[in-house]
């Protein structure tokens, strides 16, 4: 088996800036694999564009390496190097005195294709940015905003890059925009299969698109992994901040777990016990059924009051009343995907049992109330925020 | 002849003189082209250089500025000292004087040209020639030309009192005027075209400016 070689590799990176006393990123250590949509995200100043214009040597390394498919990118010429990696540069950066066709077909025009496939790549290019072909005559002043932005992603694409870097390249839309913009550049991602680093301070911006998230801060590596583990383990306030409260609430409730909220004190009885002492279990506990283990804590079933009652003098085991049949759930399902299930049994409980049908709880109903409570209430509180924000 | 107006005798001279006048407005003409020429030959990539260097920048843009505040009289008269009298030494000396309006004005052009455009061209993979060639030249083409109609118009200025060190020209006509009694109309003979030229100059570098202004940055304004 041939090892995969990621996209792009950080190893122990530092970058200090010439006459600067402090390194603008520290100790950076991480890797891109190939297909990777990969979002740096941080503060103003936190070293995002810093690191990303190292890898196609826009900025020297001062320290540790960079490798590209392998290879440290010292090991490329430069300019070479830059032309087969698309880059969209912060704040667009199309050339103002070339028409869009012009700005389209540079960096094939750079590497040489032949004329007739130049033609055919600016149309097949300004389709792509779901712009009208007549644009392709246009000079970028002569576009929106947010037309020369989609410009700008597909420039990074004409000459069929394999790894594109965009240094926030929907800054400053307005929100309507910069989602299809998002949509765009995530359909042609997934469809072509690319690998993208892509610069963001707008967390939101990077839980949507990407697979990998390096959060950075003040020039170090706070944190790095797919949205879901970042969402749900946010290292530290830092992260917790970039993500935002709301979020983070939402994600909460999103993800609590049975084993979050369940009892794990359940009155239980052993299979082999006399119905006395189930009454008396009973009684003590002041409940009208009781789960039913074995020796091994293994959950049989469970009986109720009513049973017993009829049954009394003829039976006199536990086992000779069992009822076998009752639902159960697991500890590591998330409680969101049970909630109704549970509500609506009749029963005022649920037993938790583990991979060996081993009783380890009980969700009752009560402890149902309790999470809901919390959601609405945590709604409530931002409700009144956000209405006392509008009344000021 | 002094019977007449002024305005006949200036007809006059044109009338019987005619071929003589056109040689030397030819005359100064060229010696203001070359000398322009010249500067710009070394003034455009001064700037180039010095505009990717400050502190130097500022420097030679100091030494240029230096020069011109020479009287040009003077500044001729020092040429002179090492090239004698002649032709050369009027090109000499207005090769000298067109480099501020050049060298300046290639050096802001160039430092003004967005810094993002240039980083953009440098992120696709440009090298530093095509960089040159394809964004900064381009970018900073019509401050560049209005430094060489400074240059044009400052240089036909001087080309005619070069005359004084004998290069020809219309000065020629114009130094003529003054040494013959009641010459005025002499004097208007040469006065009148060398303006004429410097306008010409003005107006057609204008021109040319507009022309050479990239498509793109019109519509900008
Ligand atoms: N060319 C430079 N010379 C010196 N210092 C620089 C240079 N470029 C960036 N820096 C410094 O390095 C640090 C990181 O800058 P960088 O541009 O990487 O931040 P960023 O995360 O991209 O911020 P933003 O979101 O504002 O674009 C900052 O403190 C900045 O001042
Ligand atoms: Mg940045």
């Amino acid at each position: 088996m041939v090892e995969k070689v990621p996209a792009v590799e950080f190893r122990d990176v530092s970058k200090i800036y010439p006459k600067m006393k402090n390194a603008a990123v520290k100790h950076i250590s991480f890797k891109i694999e190939k297909g990777d949509f990969c979002c740096l995200i941080g503060t103003s100043g936190s070293g995002k564009t810093t690191l990303m214009r190292m890898i196609n040597r826009m900025n020297s390394v001062t320290k540790g390496e960079v490798l590209v498919d392998g290879k440290n990118v010292k090991s490329f010429n430069p300019v070479n190097l830059r032309r087969h990696i698309g880059y969209v540069i912060q704040n667009n950066g199309l050339m103002p005195h070339m028409t869009i066709r012009e700005n389209i077909i540079l960096v094939p025009k750079l590497l040489k294709w032949p004329k007739d496939k130049l033609a055919g790549e600016a149309q097949k290019l300004i389709k792509m940015a779901e712009l009208p072909e007549s644009y392709l005559d246009r000079y970028p002043t002569e576009l929106s905003g947010g037309q020369q932005q989609r410009i700008g992603v597909v420039r990074a694409l004409a000459a069929n890059q394999n790894l594109i870097l965009m240094d926030e390249p929907f800054g400053a839309l307005d929100p309507i925009t910069r989602e299809s913009l998002q949509n765009l550049i995530q359909n042609l991602q997934v469809r072509l299969g690319k690998t993208i680093v892509f610069v963001t301070h707008d967390m939101d911006e990077a839980l949507k698109l990407a697979t990998k998230v390096v959060v950075l801060h003040d020039g170090q590596l706070i944190q790095v992994g797919t949205p879901d583990q970042i969402l749900h383990h946010p290292a530290n306030d830092y992260v917790k901040s970039l993500i935002g409260e709301e979020r983070l609430s939402e994600a909460k409730y999103e993800t609590v777990k049975v084993k979050n909220v369940m009892l794990t004190n359940p009155t239980k009885i052993d299979l082999g016990a006399s119905l006395t002492d189930a009454l008396t279990m009973m009684k003590e506990h002041r409940v009208d059924t009781l789960l039913v283990v074995d020796n091994g804590d293994h959950l049989k079933g469970y009986i109720s009051i009513d049973d017993l009652q009829r049954n009394y003098p003829k039976a006199s085991s536990v086992s000779d009343i069992l009822i076998t049949k009752l639902g159960t759930v697991g500890p590591e399902e998330y409680l969101r995907d049970n909630f109704s299930r549970i509500m609506s049994r009749n029963k005022s409980y649920i037993p938790v049992t583990d991979s060996d049908k081993k009783l380890v709880g009980i969700v009752t109903r009560a402890s149902l109330v309790n999470v809901v409570y919390e959601k609405i209430w945590g709604d409530k509180s931002r409700l009144q925020n956000t209405s006392e924000k509008e009344a000021k | 002849m002094s019977r007449l107006s002024l305005w006949q005798q200036f007809i006059y001279y044109y009338v019987h003189n005619g071929s003589y006048v056109l040689e030397q407005f030819n005359r100064t003409f060229l010696i203001s082209i070359y000398g322009v020429l010249f500067a710009a030959i070394i003034g455009i990539p001064v700037g180039i250089f010095i505009s990717r260097n400050g502190h130097l920048g500022d420097f030679v843009v100091e030494i240029a500025n230096f020069i011109q505040t020479i009287p040009s009289l003077a500044l001729l008269s020092i040429v002179m000292i090492g090239l004698g009298l002649g032709v050369m030494t009027v090109i000499v000396t207005v090769t000298l004087y067109s480099l501020l309006p050049i060298i300046k004005n290639t050096y802001t052009g160039m430092s003004n040209v967005n810094k993002n455009v240039i980083d953009s061209g440098k992120g696709m993979g440009m090298t530093k020639l095509q960089l040159l060639y394809m964004v900064r030249l381009p970018l900073s083409m019509s401050v560049i030309i209005a430094g060489l109609k400074n240059a044009l118009v400052i240089a036909i200025g001087i080309t005619s009192i070069g005359s004084f060190v004998g290069a020809g020209g219309l000065g020629d006509i114009i130094i003529r005027g003054t040494n013959a009694t009641n010459g005025s109309a002499i004097i208007l003979a040469g006065a009148l075209p060398t303006a004429l030229m410097a306008i010409l100059a003005d107006v057609i570098l204008n021109f040319l400016q507009k022309i050479l202004q990239p498509k793109g940055l019109k519509k900008a304004n």
